[in-house]
């Protein structure tokens, strides 16, 4: 218990840390401490006494994509960790499942018809729940001998599904205005974050994720069997709606702000679970805090190491894909 | 204050497992369930805890409809001891048997001081308190099955329901395992468990329960039940109780393979 607590401290630090070191880089370096009277002078409505430039510089360039990262991040991990709980399975995220390819669909869908954010968050929703209700479909239908490799596989056979939909949605988009803006949202950025559809993505993330915090304890019993579970008094079934709404919202949410980003959802939770043990209620927490630190180290690091912006998508990539190997050895070789 | 069922029929929508069934389960006693593979012993365990719809008959709890107790009202005074299986996921012990705590406290609501007292009551009870922060991955199966009944008993349940605790255990943990089950008689919990063994029921049990294709053939006193004509009926084989005593006088009972010439 206060092994978590300690834990938990130390990652908000850590992601105090991000938040400072991510305003200050770039092309235009300011100093921790002028990041720091911004802040404050934003907080406050005192004034900071920084040159016009520097406070733009940190307000209206870098703390929109800080934001959209950090609720990226945080929404991801928290998605990944109640579908692990809720399929009883650590190999799984949301992008394992598919449900990032259906909510791409969905979204490129209302990005192809020139909807507003809201439709394609709407949409976005629409494509994930689409994509988990297959691939619970398939997993049942098929997986009774190893039900972990199934639901792997019927997801990677839904995202298959799904990105050839999303293959579909850019062949007739128009070339030169729509098909790159899909394909560099698909890439996973957000350097094209605008407050504005911050301001209705994050409520939405919001939404989904405060559910799933205020019922981990009872999520928690999800890892166990469904019989265990009843017999403990939970209404397994209801719960379940619960939290693959609660996911999939959030999924959708990151999508829409930012694209098919993968594998923070697989990485965090697993990091969450070796710091703090099995238990949802309290990997739960863990996972927001590391899911939106790693998002945003990582977003820093892609716009400031090479000259050119390097996609945070293909990014996470090269971290996620070791990790997914050890975990899958870790699962079936002990 | 009983768990009863009256003209029982289980299974499943497509294949009746057992018809007209009836027995009970009272408060502060130990009945052993018997019966040979595939005779429906989980299925009327998982009828009689409403994890399962029954057919047709009843099923009451304390008097009341089993079906009509709130879910968490019905968790509080009937709790189910699973066989330990495998999981990815590796809780401690103490995580574990703080589950039992769920039916206790609100949808939203934290384990509260007195919900890890319970738990840790329930781990000291079984004498596996200096295990709590172990993973159960990294305890023996026998340490893990008492983790589950703790689990049970800190549901504070009246009635538990075992399946098969000594399943995959080796001697000196089924022993274990044992005694901790006996205990709980002393502390007024009615305790149905179903188990391939008969001497552990001879050990164990108050009250037999013998199942033979859904049906019970009997269910009666240990001793006067259990007898050697009624055990190689129910196994088809021709088996031998033989009353022995031990070196410290107890009398006991074994169960032997009879030679097919000389049945009971």
């Amino acid at each position: 218990m206060s092994r978590a607590a300690t834990v938990t401290a130390f990652a908000l630090a850590a992601l105090a840390a991000v938040v400072l070191w991510s305003l200050s880089v770039g092309r235009f370096p300011v100093s921790p401490g002028e990041v720091w009277r911004a802040l404050w002078s934003a907080v406050t409505g005192a004034e900071s006494g920084l040159a016009r430039n520097v406070e733009s510089v940190i307000l209206q360039v870098r703390a929109p994509r800080l934001v959209a990262a950090l609720a990226v991040g945080a929404a991801l991990a928290a998605a990944g960790a109640a579908y692990q709980n809720l399929f009883k399975n650590p190999l799984v995220s949301p992008d394992i499942l598919g449900v990032s390819a259906g909510c791409a669909l969905g979204a490129g869908l209302a990005i192809l018809f020139a909807l507003p954010i809201v439709a394609i968050q709407g949409l976005a929703f629409a494509g994930g729940i689409a994509a988990v209700a297959l691939v619970v479909a398939v997993g049942t239908w098929v997986g009774r001998r190893d039900p972990i490799l199934t639901l792997i596989l019927a997801g990677v056979v839904v995202g298959s599904l799904f990105g050839a939909g999303i293959a579909l949605v850019k062949y007739v988009a128009d070339p030169y205005n729509q098909l790159p803006a899909i394909t560099f949202w698909l890439l996973g950025s957000f350097g094209g974050a605008l407050p504005a559809d911050l301001a209705v993505a994050l409520p939405v993330v919001a939404l989904g994720l405060v559910p799933l915090v205020l019922l981990r304890w009872r999520i928690d019993l999800l890892a166990l069997s469904e019989d265990e579970a009843r017999s403990l008094g939970l209404d397994v079934t209801r719960l379940r709606f619960v939290v693959i709404a609660c996911a999939t919202l959030v999924t959708a949410s990151a999508v829409a702000i930012a694209g098919v980003i993968g594998w923070v959802g697989l990485v965090i939770p697993h990091a969450a679970r070796l710091l703090v043990g099995a238990s949802f209620a309290r990997v739960m927490p863990l996972s927001l805090v590391l899911g939106a630190a790693f998002m945003l180290a990582v977003d820093t690091l892609c716009r400031t190491v090479a000259a050119t912006e390097i996609p945070p998508g293909v990014a996470t990539a090269f971290v996620g894909t070791p990790v997914f190997i050890a975990l899958l050895a870790a699962t079936f070789r002990r | 204050m009983t768990l009863a069922a009256r003209g029982l029929d289980f299974g499943f929508r497509d294949h009746v497992v057992g018809r007209a069934l009836d027995c009970f389960l009272a408060a502060g006693e130990v009945v052993c369930l018997l019966g040979p593979n595939g005779s429906g012993k989980s299925t009327l365990m998982r009828t009689l805890l409403g994890l399962q719809p029954r057919l047709a008959g009843e099923v009451t709890l304390d008097g009341r409809d089993l079906g009509a107790w709130p879910a968490a009202e019905r968790a509080r005074r009937l709790a189910w001891v699973p066989q330990a299986a495998d999981s990815h996921f590796d809780f401690s012990l103490r995580e574990m048997v703080e589950m039992g705590r769920t039916a206790h406290r609100g949808v939203f609501a934290s384990p509260a001081p007195r919900d890890r007292e319970a738990a840790h009551a329930a781990l000291e009870r079984l004498g596996i308190a200096h295990l709590a922060d172990r993973p159960i991955h990294g305890v023996s199966g026998g340490e893990r099955q008492l983790a589950l009944i703790a689990r049970a008993l800190a549901t504070e349940a009246g009635y538990l329901v075992m399946d098969e605790p000594t399943a995959n255990l080796d001697y000196g943990n089924q022993s274990r395992v044992l005694e901790e089950v006996a205990r709980l008689r002393e502390s007024g919990i009615g305790v149905l468990v179903s188990t391939h063994h008969p001497e552990h029921a001879f050990r164990l049990a108050d009250r037999v329960l013998l199942l033979a294709a859904g049906s019970l053939v009997a269910q009666g006193p240990t001793l006067a039940t259990l007898t050697s004509a009624a055990l190689s009926r129910l196994y088809g084989r021709p088996i031998e109780v033989v009353p022995v005593r031990t070196a410290g006088g107890a009398e006991a009972r074994v169960c032997l393979p009879a030679p097919p010439a000389n049945p009971d």
